[in-house]
């Protein structure tokens, strides 16, 4: 091969200098340096940390109290220096309601996120390793859970787990209930993909020869998964949970958006959005600021994850 | 005697901008070829015979790849200076090329027949139907078997060796004056190499076209070629007659590469020469000889000034301070 | 070819059997079907039980499953809770077309509610697809043979915020500026509720003119992502030896792109249009709430509030085999394109 099919090759143009070049780095560094090369991921990790400062950080400042006090004679006011962001149908101010509803809307997005890369790794490891029967009835549960849009699923779902949960209290502030639910559900809807991801990751990885090695002196099958399977595969692993914090918070906010997710008085960046295709020529403060919101945590998530991926996982590709 | 040079390229200089820094692929280098002459360009995988070709052709991606400087006279015509436009007219019709790997250097989704024709329909006013006919003169004359049934498949139907005949029938399709063949047995099964490059010779002689051979194997070289370029590192290190360079080599790499071809048929009294240690950096511009650090006979002053070529007999060229049969630097620098 | 296509459609009807299961499983826990079916009248317990029976929820689950797929007419049904069966059920199961009576129009067959929305939604599905086939082809080819340019950046970053755009955002947002902004301005401004002005009619011309905003609504994403899915397929592609064997011909850029390029780059992107189509059909289901769009989506909302479960199971069935059914079609469109399988 000559240099120019080496170089042609534009998506990995530091592959010609890396194999002949430069001194090998550490894995690590190189990640690094791959990463920073991307402007705009480093500008969605700066984002996402103003975004979570904004969410926690503004706690200190606006009590929860404050942010579920409602107050119907100032109802649907326009944006003022006393509520920035205007108040909402019962009075509520806006702003604080963003605070509070961006702590539940990340928590939940972060929770969703590991029952999701659990079940997704759970699963594609099982199928991976074992192959066989196994393999072939999971990959079908797979394949049909991949075939019911997520959002069809989901609220059924939600229907399904209801409302049966009461209300919980946690460090002194009382959630509801409803919460966890949302996070089981979008947790249980969305491991398909990485479970696809990790068998793929298996099925090549378990043909190696350090596998048979580790076989051949007796390690026991958990073993070998965990110890020398996982952490040959863990680059897409992490990419894709990144990227499913982003969906999970979409998640939520679509099945919030709804009506069937976190029910009030707890507020998320959703279902403040909830009811409000009713007021989108009175009253736009009530649906921009939330979206808005959504929308740049999504993006930094999403930025971060696409310069991530370059950087620990260069083979994938993005769709 | 001034016969002229059917492509005579001046100073070529092709870089590639990346983010490590800048490849130094071709260093300034000059060649020529006359019309119906089968010149061999020799040298290791990443020397920049490949490159400083497809400059010529046109054919470096833009970016990375930039021709910093050099002029290709073809005709009357300087090809880098040509607009996009023109230059199509040249590639395919007047300068062919085929490339190494069949396998991938061939559409999938496309008929080979409709990959032979589109280069005549392209070239010449001429119709679908009399491309077809030509296509399958084509395809005979490269040796496919029942070359009619044939036109409608598809080049994962071929195998390899009969797949490098089509990608030679698609280049001289349009009787070309010049055929570059890079590297065009190298994927190749040994047996079919050789079957390829008898075609390749038969059919230069019947059209008698200039060939461009770019090799890394001295032993093809010996069988095809009238002149030799040696490359290394960007930079044309030895020019010569073939027989002028098996009998008289006169760069050590040259003479390294020789050594390292395992012959029966030869002198054995010749010196082996070895080469240690491996090609340069390409993004270092070089400072002095660029096989110094390889070289066994180096001297102090390959350290700090890069060798012109200098012409030690008749047509022989060699870019080297020293002269490898005595081991003493040169007079008169 | 033909067997190839066979054996595709062979796969796919385990996999919709394997859906029908799951998705049964959820509805066991929907809301109270009785109640539904009794509205607002209060129900005695003695009709509760006698409702039951005859929709056969006093069955174990399995039981319950094999009566939906296969039907309960050959055999006799226990109505007075003796023990004893005394008439055949009605009903010929969904392998037999019968997917049951809604439960919320009573005496209407569940496939006649969806059968009447279901032109509604398709027409938002055809027409998304079209707009994000042609559009992602114009935006990606041009991206990728312009690489790196102004409008490559630019249009990279707006894939990626059209990407993260929660629908429900894009259509408040579409809806500000293109009807209410436009109103302030006094421009022609687009319709938001439903598919047409009850005073002018259900004209084709109505009907575009409220699926504008929908449709922009639903395609916005998939136009971003697949965008830049065709970039970066059409600058792979257009590394590969092929083409330079192509310019080397002489060929003239466009056959260059147009021909030899873009066949090539179409194989993956059917694959990825073929396997987007369940999130487009999710789109559907917020676009259609917030647009009032009387489609299947809405319709699916509406019915799993009051517990409908002939109806909803019927929704989520017909739209499994959708999927299912386009992306057997994708396979067979991949097949035609790639004469490797074709031939293979």
């Amino acid at each position: 091969m000559g240099i120019l099919n080496i170089m042609i090759a534009e998506s990995t143009p530091n592959l010609f200098v890396d194999d002949l070049e430069t001194p090998p780095l550490p894995l690590t560094t190189l990640a690094w340096k791959r990463f920073k090369r991307h402007r705009m991921a480093m500008l969605g990790g700066v984002f996402l940390i103003l975004l979570v400062l904004y969410s926690f950080g503004g706690s200190l400042f606006v009590e929860e109290k404050y942010a579920n006090f409602t107050n119907p004679p100032i109802r649907l006011n326009t944006p003022s220096w006393q509520h920035p962001f205007g108040t909402d149908t019962v009075g509520r101010d806006v702003l604080a309601r963003t605070i509070y509803g961006g702590q539940i809307s990340m928590i939940i997005g972060i929770l969703a996120v590991i029952i999701e890369t659990s079940l997704g790794i759970l699963i594609g490891a099982l199928a991976g390793y074992y192959g066989g029967t196994i393999d072939s009835l999971l990959m079908r549960f797979t394949e049909a859970m991949l075939n019911i849009p997520e959002i069809f699923l989901l609220i059924v779902m939600a229907k399904f787990f209801g409302n049966k949960i009461p209300n919980l209290t946690l460090l002194g502030r009382t959630f509801s209930g409803s919460v966890v639910v949302i996070i089981v559900i979008i947790g249980l809807t969305s491991w398909m993909y990485l479970a696809r991801i990790v068998r793929a990751e298996f099925l090549s990885i378990k043909e190696n020869d350090f596998i048979l090695a580790a076989k051949a002196t007796g390690t026991s099958n958990t073993e070998i998964i965990i110890r020398h399977i996982l952490p040959n595969s863990i680059a897409p692993i992490i990419v894709s949970a990144t990227l499913g914090i982003a969906n999970a918070i979409l998640s939520e906010a679509y099945i919030s958006f709804l009506g069937l997710g976190v029910q009030p008085p707890t507020a998320t960046w959703g279902n403040m959005l909830d009811g409000a295709n009713n007021y989108i020529e009175s009253a736009p403060w009530l649906w921009f600021f939330p979206g808005l919101l959504i929308l740049l945590t999504v993006l930094s998530i999403n930025f971060l994850g696409d310069g991530l991926r370059d950087a620990i996982d260069p083979h994938s590709r993005a769709i | 005697m001034t016969k002229q040079p059917l492509l005579d390229v001046k100073n070529l200089v092709t870089e590639f901008i990346i983010p490590e820094g800048i490849v130094y692929a071709v260093n300034g280098i000059s060649f020529n070829v006359n019309p119906g002459e089968t010149l061999a360009v020799v040298g290791e995988s990443g020397c920049g015979k490949s490159v400083s070709m497809l400059s010529v052709m046109g054919l470096i991606p833009t970016p990375p790849g930039i021709i910093v400087d050099g002029e290709a006279i073809y005709g009357n015509k300087n090809l880098f200076k040509l607009a996009e436009e023109e230059m199509e007219q040249i590639r395919g019709k007047e300068i062919a090329m085929v490339f190494q790997d069949p396998m991938t250097s061939l559409n999938p989704v496309l008929t080979i027949g409709k990959q032979i024709t589109e280069a005549l329909i392209c070239h010449f006013d001429i119709t679908k139907n009399d491309a077809r006919d030509r296509a399958i003169s084509l395809l005979d004359m490269v040796g496919i078997p029942e070359a009619r049934n044939r036109l409608d498949d598809y080049p994962h139907q071929f195998s390899g060796g009969m797949r490098q005949r089509v990608m030679i029938a698609m280049a001289l399709a349009c009787d070309p004056h010049l055929l570059i063949a890079d590297e065009p047995t190298t994927a190749l099964d040994v047996t079919i190499q050789a079957q390829i490059v008898e075609l390749v010779l038969q059919l230069k002689r019947q059209k008698d076209m200039a060939v461009i051979w770019i090799t890394h194997d001295l032993g093809v070289v010996a069988g095809i070629a009238d002149r030799v370029n040696v490359m290394y590192a960007g930079y044309i290190v030895e020019e010569a007659l073939v027989d002028d360079l098996y009998e008289d080599p006169r760069h050590p790499y040259t003479c390294g590469l020789l050594g390292s071809l395992p012959r029966v048929d030869h002198r054995r009294e010749r010196k082996l020469c070895s080469i240690p240690g491996s090609p340069p950096s390409l993004l270092v511009k070089p400072v002095g000889c660029p096989f110094r650090p390889r070289c066994q006979y180096s001297k102090e002053i390959c350290q700090f000034e890069t060798p012109k070529l200098r012409e030690t007999s008749r047509g022989h060229h060699v870019a080297c301070w020293i002269d490898i049969q005595s081991g003493e630097q040169i007079s008169g620098s | 070819m033909t067997r190839y296509i066979l054996h595709r459609i062979l796969q796919g009807i385990p996999l919709l059997f394997f859906i029908s299961i799951i998705l049964f499983v959820l509805m066991m826990n929907m809301g109270d079907p009785i109640a539904t079916m009794g509205g607002r009248t209060a129900t005695r317990p003695a009709d509760r039980e006698r409702l039951k029976r005859q929709l056969g929820l006093d069955k174990p689950i399995v039981v319950q499953y094999f009566y939906w797929l296969a039907g309960n007419d050959w055999t006799k049904i226990d109505l007075d809770g003796d023990g004893i069966g005394e008439t055949y059920g009605e009903r010929k199961g969904v392998l037999r077309g019968d997917f049951g009576y809604s439960l919320v129009n009573r005496g209407k067959p569940a496939l006649a509610v969806i059968g009447e929305r279901i032109p509604n939604t398709l027409i938002l599905m055809v027409a998304a697809e079209l707009v994000i086939i042609l559009g992602s082809l114009l935006v990606g080819v041009y991206s990728a043979l312009h690489q790196y340019s102004f409008t490559d950046h630019f249009i990279t970053t707006l894939s990626f915020i059209g990407y993260s755009m929660p629908i429900f955002f894009i259509a408040l947002l579409s809806m500000y500026i293109f009807a209410v902004l436009f109103k302030r301005w006094g421009l022609p401004y687009l319709p938001t509720v439903g598919m047409f002005d009850p005073q002018v009619g259900k004209t084709a011309g109505q009907v575009i003119l409220h699926m504008i905003l929908p449709v922009l609504s639903i395609s916005v994403i998939s136009l971003a992502a697949y965008s830049r899915y065709i970039r970066s397929t059409m600058l792979e592609v257009m590394n590969q030896d092929y083409i330079r064997t192509a310019k080397a011909k002489g060929l003239p850029r466009p056959q260059i792109v147009y021909i030899h390029a873009l066949k090539n780059a179409s194989l993956p992107i059917v694959t990825v249009i073929g396997l987007d189509l369940p999130l487009l059909l999710g789109g559907a289901v917020v676009t259609e709430r917030i647009f009032a769009w009387p489609g299947m989506g809405r319709l699916f909302l509406d019915h799993v509030e009051r517990g409908d479960l002939p109806v909803v199971m019927g929704i989520l069935m017909l739209i499994s085999v959708a999927v299912v059914v386009f992306q057997i079609l994708t396979d067979i469109v991949y097949a035609w394109l790639d004469p490797r399988i074709r031939f293979g």
